[in-house]
């Protein structure tokens, strides 16, 4: 029978928090109570990529968007829309919404410069039933190959289409491939690198949630490309539904030949297991993540030997990103002249972006290589909210570093980020306003090595811990002159001497910041101040006279009793006993306290 | 699997019935499904449209609810739209009329004058 509607619930991990299961229970409930359950039908997705405004619900045929639905407004949304067909503006995603008409989803600002190419079907197919991801051409790619192409000009493709590593290295994918294929020694593995660990990246687990057929298919044509049966995926465990839905998407495949032996009668056998890992961030290292695949201890080794070389089990090895392989179908399909027509001149096709921190529309974006920041962060990402001003933009997570206003209309693509002095990383951006303090997202991230260093080599297991004393130091009001200077000299010695990538990698979030915002750095080391007013140990805390009534309900609740004063005239603090705990301003009722 | 055929064949089937998440350039069916509509029979329209569509493998086809127009002595009413054509509406249309009109004028391109708006005494 034929649907003639289909109401689509998120059911990406952003909005399961925020409950669609129920909003989900609660359509399904309603439609049949309203006698609608044999024409309009109810779809769990992956993400859409507005979290920001979850639990998100799209309604076919319109392509209408609700936004932040609560299970109470279910009822409405049935009995109006979907019995009726009168939309309820009142819960549709504002941007969509104008006093003439209500524009379906993909003409909102939100989504209007976005391309999707490895999210093409998050949010659009069930990622539970394989016969939807068939729908719109999942495994087709894979039956081309296996029928129409020997393995060299699948590798050939792909290198032509000028595809690089999205997992954050950029390497070409065909190159590692071809390596690959050089190889006399049998058997070969793919690996899938789903170890996504960068403090605020979710795209692969988008993906992995959205769409997990098109990993595993590709997984299946680097199989073929390089001779290889094996594969597996290497997927942390805090991330349970995409590992549900990739135990499931791998169930469905081998059910319908699409995995196992003889694919398509072809010959071909492939099939794939998946490997959990514990979640330390240097696992996503590819000589670690190898180590712990094998269920050894993830510590990198030094490479030469490539994986390609001696990878899983010491045989010739694969690895890719879950984002990299989403983009294969498409250039198998579409032809690596359609996928290199994308991007900039080295950068090709787009990059999915998760968009974090100060920005209206967190969420998850994918954009052509060579947008700017501004259009990303402006357009697509609504702004700053608050009319704030934009400080900065952090990418490359704990590897990557900062970038200013000035570089905002940088196009991003893999060598412009390094040559503002970031790296585009596995595709975190996270956005800083004014009234973020740059040595401390700087402390923040370098924190975060210190924490994930495996302690295999000294730069960084002990270098990094001795620039985190430094910043320590800085931002606690005991910065003393050269401080800056020893922070460069360790940055250095770390990044030329350190093992793996993520050692080589960890000064840079300093470095960036201190190329940027050296002002700030020497504000906190000279003055004993922190401009944007975050230190807590450089604030002090002062009460305006005009504007403070002598209530006293700031000396109350003071923890310490640090202010004193008498009734009805101005208060003041005593800046030996405070300790900048900050309840007198949420106490005062007049807005009289303020902190420099 | 097999073969390709397979691939394809179930391809085609899921497709036709997921569609309209995507291709939505084509003919739009709206019945009409205010009280009035509603109250006039348009449920079993809309259910007999969404039959014949499917039983002909018709899977480029959007059909959709609409309000009341204001004539509700005239429900069940249906409006077909073709891309580049006049918009077609239909009065007092029951489950056979519905199955006749999907066939000939949606399949076939020929609207079936004596049953619109115009034409109704």
């Amino acid at each position: 029978m034929l649907y003639r509607s289909h109401v689509m619930v998120c059911g990406g991990t952003g909005c399961t928090s925020s409950d669609s299961d129920k909003v989900a229970e609660r359509f399904t409930e309603e439609i049949k109570k309203a006698g609608l359950d044999k024409e309009v039908l109810v779809v769990r997705t992956g993400c859409f990529g507005l979290c920001e405004l979850g639990p998100v619900v799209v309604v076919y045929p319109e392509g209408v968007f609700y936004s932040r639905v609560k299970p109470d407004y279910v009822p409405e949304i049935v009995e109006e829309h979907l019995l009726k067909g009168r939309p309820v503006k009142k819960y549709l995603y504002g941007e969509s919404v104008t006093e003439r008409e209500i524009k379906p989803l993909e003409e909102t600002p939100f989504f209007r410069k976005q391309k999707r190419i490895a999210l093409r079907n998050c949010g659009i197919i069930n990622p539970e039933d394989i016969r939807e991801a068939i729908a719109f051409d999942g495994y087709k790619a894979l039956a081309k190959v296996l029928t129409q192409m020997t393995p060299k000009e699948v590798i050939d493709e792909v290198k032509k289409s000028g595809l690089r590593g999205r997992g954050g290295g950029g390497f070409p994918t065909g190159v590692k491939w071809e390596f690959a294929y050089n190889q006399k020694e049998t058997p070969k593995y793919v690996v899938c690198n789903a170890d996504e660990g960068d403090p605020g990246a979710f795209m692969d687990r988008s993906i992995l949630e959205g769409d997990p057929h098109s990993v595993l298919e590709a997984m299946a044509i680097a199989g073929y490309a390089i001779g290889a049966n094996h594969g597996y995926i290497y997927v942390r465990a805090e991330y349970p539904l995409a590992v549900k839905r990739l135990k499931i998407a791998i169930e469905q495949a081998r059910e319908y030949g699409l995995l196992g032996k003889d694919i398509f009668g072809t010959g071909f056998d492939f099939d794939i297991e998946i490997r959990l890992g514990a979640g330390a961030f240097v696992c996503g290292e590819e000589t670690a993540l190898l180590n712990s695949v094998m269920g050894r201890r993830g510590e990198p080794r030094p490479r030469p030997p490539f994986p390609a070389v001696k990878g899983v089990w010491d045989k010739p090895t694969i690895i890719n990103n879950v984002e990299t392989f989403a983009n294969i179908p498409p250039i198998i399909l579409n032809g690596a002249e359609w996928f290199s027509s994308i991007g900039t001149e080295k950068s090709k096709g787009t990059k999915v972006f998760a968009l974090t921190g100060k920005v209206n529309n967190t969420g998850l974006i994918e954009v052509p290589m060579g947008t700017t920041l501004r259009e990303i962060i402006y357009e697509i990402g609504g702004g700053i909210p608050n009319g704030k001003k934009f400080k900065a933009a952090q990418t490359g997570g704990p590897s990557g570093g900062c970038i200013p206003a000035e570089h905002l209309d940088t196009p991003i693509d893999y060598d412009s980020l390094i040559n503002v002095g970031s790296m585009m990383g596995s595709g975190g951006l996270v956005v800083m306003d004014e009234d973020t303090c740059m040595v401390n997202v700087a402390k923040f991230f370098l924190e975060f090595t210190v924490d994930e260093s495996c302690g295999k080599c000294a730069p960084c297991r002990i270098g990094t811990r001795r620039m985190l004393e430094v910043l320590d130091k800085i931002t606690s009001g005991k910065g003393e002159e050269g401080d800056i200077e020893r922070l460069e000299e360790l940055a250095k010695t770390i990044k030329a001497t350190a093992l793996c990538g993520l050692g080589q990698t960890a000064p840079n979030p300093v470095l960036s910041t201190i190329r940027y915002f050296r002002d700030e750095y020497e504000a906190h080391i000279k003055e004993k101040r922190c401009p944007a007013g975050v230190c807590q140990a450089l604030l002090r805390f002062y009460i305006a006279p005009d504007k403070c009534k002598g209530c006293g309900i700031c000396a109350k609740n003071c923890p310490v009793n640090a202010i004193s004063g008498k009734t009805k005239e101005p208060y003041v603090i005593d800046q030996d006993k405070c300790i900048k705990c900050g309840t007198c301003i949420e106490k005062c009722p007049f807005g009289a306290i303020y902190k420099k | 699997m097999k073969s390709i055929e397979e691939l394809e064949r179930i391809r085609k089937e899921t497709l036709e019935k997921i569609n309209l998440r995507k291709d939505r350039s084509g003919i739009r069916i709206a019945v009409g499904m205010a009280t009035c509509g509603i109250a006039a029979g348009a449920r079993p329209v809309m259910m007999a449209i969404l039959d014949e569509l499917s039983k002909r493998n018709v899977t480029d086809v959007i059909v959709t609810e609409t309000g009341c127009i204001g004539m509700c002595k005239l429900e069940p009413i249906v409006d077909v739209y073709v891309p580049g054509q006049e918009k077609v509406t239909y009065v007092k249309v029951d489950e056979k009329k519905a199955r006749q009109i999907v066939v000939e004028h949606v399949i076939n391109g020929h609207p079936i004058r004596e049953w619109t708006i115009e034409n109704y005494e």
